[in-house]
C-alpha cells in the first residue's frame, strides 16, 4: 500500500468516526450504517470484478447466506454470535467454491449465469421454507451483536462497529492488491494469456477471489441481521445483486476508494428519490444507463477527467497538469 | 386421473410455456451472435409485448390482427432505440459495460412500463374461447395450440430468414467473425441494429401470446428473461435449434417438477437445472467446445 493510500485512509477513518459527533438524526446514522455494509460488499465484489475480471449477480445470495444462517442458528438454536458469524462466512466460503470450480475454468461469462440461477434459488429457498425461515414474513427477533456484556444496542454504537470492520476490510483489500496477490490478479485482467505463460495460476486466483468476495458478503450479511433484528427474503432478492454490481461500476472497476464511493452514493441516493417515490425505479435505470454509457470507468474517474480536460484548455493549463 | 395421463398433461402445457421460453431465447441468442452481449433487457420486450397488445386490444379496440402487427413493430421499434441510443452511445464497448447498459435499460422500462400502465396484473382474452379441447384424454387450451401454431411459424420463418435472404446471411457472417464480415463489405452496425430490432419482434410475439394464459403486469420481464437466458444456456448458447430445445425442455421440466413434485419450487427448479447443466455440460445440449486460439 502506497504512502498515499496511508494518509488517505487515516484522514477517511477520522472523518468517518468523528461525522456522529455531528448527527442527531438515528435515521440518518442508520441510513450510514447501511452505506457501510454495502461497502464491504462492494469492495469485496470489486476485487472479483475489477481484479479478476468476473461479474457475480449473485452477491446477495451470499449476503443472504449470512444474515438467514447467522439469524437461525443464533435465534432457533441458541449458538453464541461471533462464532456463528464465522460459522456462517465458512459455509459461505464452501458454496462459493462449490460454484467457482466448475464454471471458473470455462471462457466466458459462465460465472454470472451459475451464481444468478444460485442467487434465484437462494431466494425461493428463503420465500418457501417458511418453517425454518419464516418464509415471506421473514424472521424475527434475532439477538444483537455484543461483545464481553458490552452490547451494540443503539444506532451509534453500532456505527463504530460497522465502519470499523468495513474501514479494516478496505485496508486489507488495498494491501491485497499491492502484493504479489494483487499484481497477479492485475495482470490476468489485463490478459489471461499472457498471465498464464508468466507462471500465474490464473484459475486458482479467480476462484481464491470469488470465495473471498463471497466470504465478505456473508459477514456483511451477518453483521446486518444482528444490526437490524429482522431479515426477510426481499433484502436478498436477485435486485440487490445488481444494485452491488452497479455500485462497483459507479465507483469504478478495479478502484476500491472508487467502491466507497459508489456504495455510499447510490445508498444515499434512493433515500434522496424519495421525493419522487413514484419515479424511484425509472430514475435508479436512468442513473445506471447514464454513468454507464457516458463514465465506463466510474463516475470520480470521469469526472477526474472532464477536469483535466477542462485545465488544459485553460491557457497555461498544459504545462500545468503536467507539473 | 393415472399417472400416465397426468405426466401427459404436463407435458403438454410445459411445451405452451416453453415455446414461449424458446422465442426469449432465439432473442438471446440473435443478440449474442451479433454483439456478444447479454441483452438483460430481452424479458421486458416479453413484457412490452403483452402490455401494447392490451393497450392496442383492449383499449383501443383495433382489430386483433392489426393490433399483433403494431405491438410487434412498437417493441422492435424498442429494440432498435435501446441499440440506438446507449448500447450504441456507450463510451466504452467493453462487454461487461454494455451487459450492465442493457440491465440499466431494462430497470428502466420496468419503470416507465409501472408508471404508463400501473402495478396491477392485466390479461388479455384468449384468441379463440376457453372451452378445452380433449387430446388423447390430456385437456388443451384452444390459446396453448395458438401458442405452438404461431411459435413453429415465428421459428420457420426465422430459419427461413437465416438460410434464403441476403439480410439473413448477412447476420450469420457476422456472428461467424464480425471482422471477417466487415472486410467483405456486410455493414456490420446495421446487422447488428437488425438483430436488436428483431429480437424485439419476437419479445413481443412471446408476451401477446403468452398474456392470455399467465396475466401480465410491469414486473414479469425480469423472471422471464432468466427463465429464457437459462433455455439459451440449456440448449447452447447462440444456436438457434438449441434455444428451441432447451427452451422446451425447460419448459417441460418445470412442469413436470411443478405438477409432481412441488408447485412452490418452480422457479427454482429451472435455476437449479441449469446449475447442473453449468456443471457438467457447460456448453448447453447442443453447443460444442471451442478452443481459443492464442
Amino acid at each position: 500500500m502506497g504512502k498515499q493510500n496511508k494518509i488517505y485512509l487515516i484522514l477517511f477513518a477520522l472523518a468517518v468516526f468523528s461525522l456522529p459527533f455531528f448527527l442527531r438524526n438515528n435515521y440518518h446514522l442508520m441510513v450510514l450504517n447501511i452505506s457501510a455494509l454495502n461497502i464491504l460488499v462492494v469492495i469485496g465484489l470489486n476485487l472479483l470484478m475489477g481484479f479478476a475480471g468476473q461479474i457475480s449477480l449473485g452477491h446477495a445470495a451470499f449476503f443472504g447466506l449470512g444474515a438467514y444462517l447467522s439469524g437461525i442458528l443464533t435465534t432457533t438454536y441458541g449458538f453464541p454470535i461471533w462464532p456463528t458469524v464465522l460459522l456462517a462466512m465458512a459455509f459461505t466460503a464452501g458454496v462459493a467454491f462449490a460454484i467457482g470450480i466448475p464454471t471458473l475454468r470455462l471462457e466466458g461469462h459462465y460465472l454470472v449465469m451459475a451464481t444468478l440461477g444460485f442467487n434465484v434459488i437462494v431466494y425461493i429457498v428463503m420465500l418457501q421454507l417458511e418453517p425454518v425461515t419464516g418464509g415471506p414474513s421473514g424472521f424475527a427477533g434475532i439477538p444483537r451483536l455484543a461483545w464481553s456484556g458490552f452490547a451494540f444496542d443503539s444506532d451509534r454504537k453500532v456505527y463504530y462497529l460497522l465502519w470499523a470492520v468495513s474501514i479494516g476490510a478496505l485496508l486489507l483489500s488495498l494491501n491485497l492488491i499491492h502484493s504479489r496477490v494483487g499484481r497477479a490478479m492485475a495482470a490476468l485482467r489485463q490478459n489471461e494469456i499472457a498471465a498464464r505463460c508468466a507462471g500465474i495460476d490464473t484459475e486458482a486466483y479467480k476462484v481464491k477471489i470469488f470465495v473471498l468476495s463471497a466470504v465478505m458478503a456473508s459477514l456483511a450479511g451477518s453483521l446486518y441481521a444482528h444490526y437490524i433484528t429482522f431479515i426477510s427474503p426481499g433484502t436478498f432478492s436477485f435486485f440487490y445483486s445488481l444494485q452491488v454490481v452497479t455500485m462497483v461500476l459507479v465507483g469504478g472497476m478495479g478502484s476500491l476508494w472508487g467502491s466507497v464511493f459508489g456504495a455510499f452514493l447510490l445508498t444515499l441516493l434512493p433515500e434522496a428519490l424519495h421525493a419522487v417515490k413514484e419515479y424511484n425505479v425509472l430514475v435508479y435505470g436512468l442513473i445506471l444507463m447514464g454513468v454507464l454509457v457516458f463514465f465506463p470507468h466510474g463516475l470520480l474517474t470521469g469526472i477526474a477527467g472532464i477536469m483535466r480536460k477542462r485545465e488544459k484548455d485553460l491557457p497555461g493549463g498544459e504545462e500545468r497538469s503536467r507539473a | 386421473m393415472s399417472l400416465w395421463l397426468q405426466i401427459f398433461q404436463f407435458t403438454l402445457s410445459g411445451l405452451t410455456t416453453g415455446s414461449t421460453y424458446a422465442l426469449v431465447a432465439i432473442g438471446f441468442s440473435l443478440i449474442h451472435n451479433a454483439t456478444g452481449i447479454v441483452n438483460f433487457a430481452q424479458g421486458e420486450f416479453v413484457m412490452l409485448g403483452g402490455m401494447f397488445m392490451i393497450t392496442f386490444y383492449t383499449f383501443l379496440r383495433l382489430p386483433m390482427v392489426l393490433a399483433f402487427v403494431l405491438t410487434i413493430c412498437c417493441v422492435a421499434a424498442v429494440g432498435f432505440l435501446l441499440e440506438r441510443g446507449p448500447v450504441n452511445r456507450a463510451r466504452s464497448k467493453e462487454i461487461l459495460i454494455l451487459v450492465m447498459v442493457t440491465v440499466g435499460a431494462s430497470i428502466s422500462i420496468k419503470g416507465l412500463s409501472m408508471m404508463i400502465w400501473g402495478k396491477n396484473p392485466m390479461t388479455l382474452p384468449s384468441f379463440s374461447g376457453e372451452n378445452p379441447l380433449l387430446f388423447l384424454g390430456a385437456a388443451i387450451m384452444p390459446q396453448s395450440i395458438w401458442i405452438f401454431g404461431i411459435t413453429i411459424f415465428a421459428v420457420i420463418a426465422l430459419s427461413y430468414f437465416f438460410r434464403g435472404t441476403m439480410a439473413g446471411k448477412a447476420m450469420r457472417a457476422v456472428a461467424a467473425s464480425r471482422r471477417t464480415a466487415l472486410l467483405s463489405g456486410i455493414p456490420v452496425d446495421r446487422m447488428i441494429l437488425l438483430s436488436f430490432s428483431l429480437s424485439g419482434a419476437l419479445g413481443a410475439v412471446a408476451g401477446i401470446i403468452l398474456t392470455p394464459m399467465t396475466t401480465t403486469s410491469y414486473d414479469v420481464g425480469v423472471m422471464m428473461g432468466l427463465k429464457g437466458f437459462s433455455a439459451a444456456i440449456l440448449g447452447g448458447y447462440g444456436s438457434m435449434a438449441g434455444a428451441v430445445i432447451g427452451g422446451l425442455l425447460l419448459g417441460v421440466l418445470e412442469s413436470l417438477g411443478a405438477g409432481l413434485v412441488s408447485s412452490e419450487y418452480k422457479d427454482a427448479l429451472a435455476f437449479l437445472i441449469l446449475l447442473i447443466v453449468l456443471f457438467f455440460k457447460p456448453t448447453g445440449i447442443l453447443g460444442k467446445g471451442s478452443f481459443k486460439r492464442v
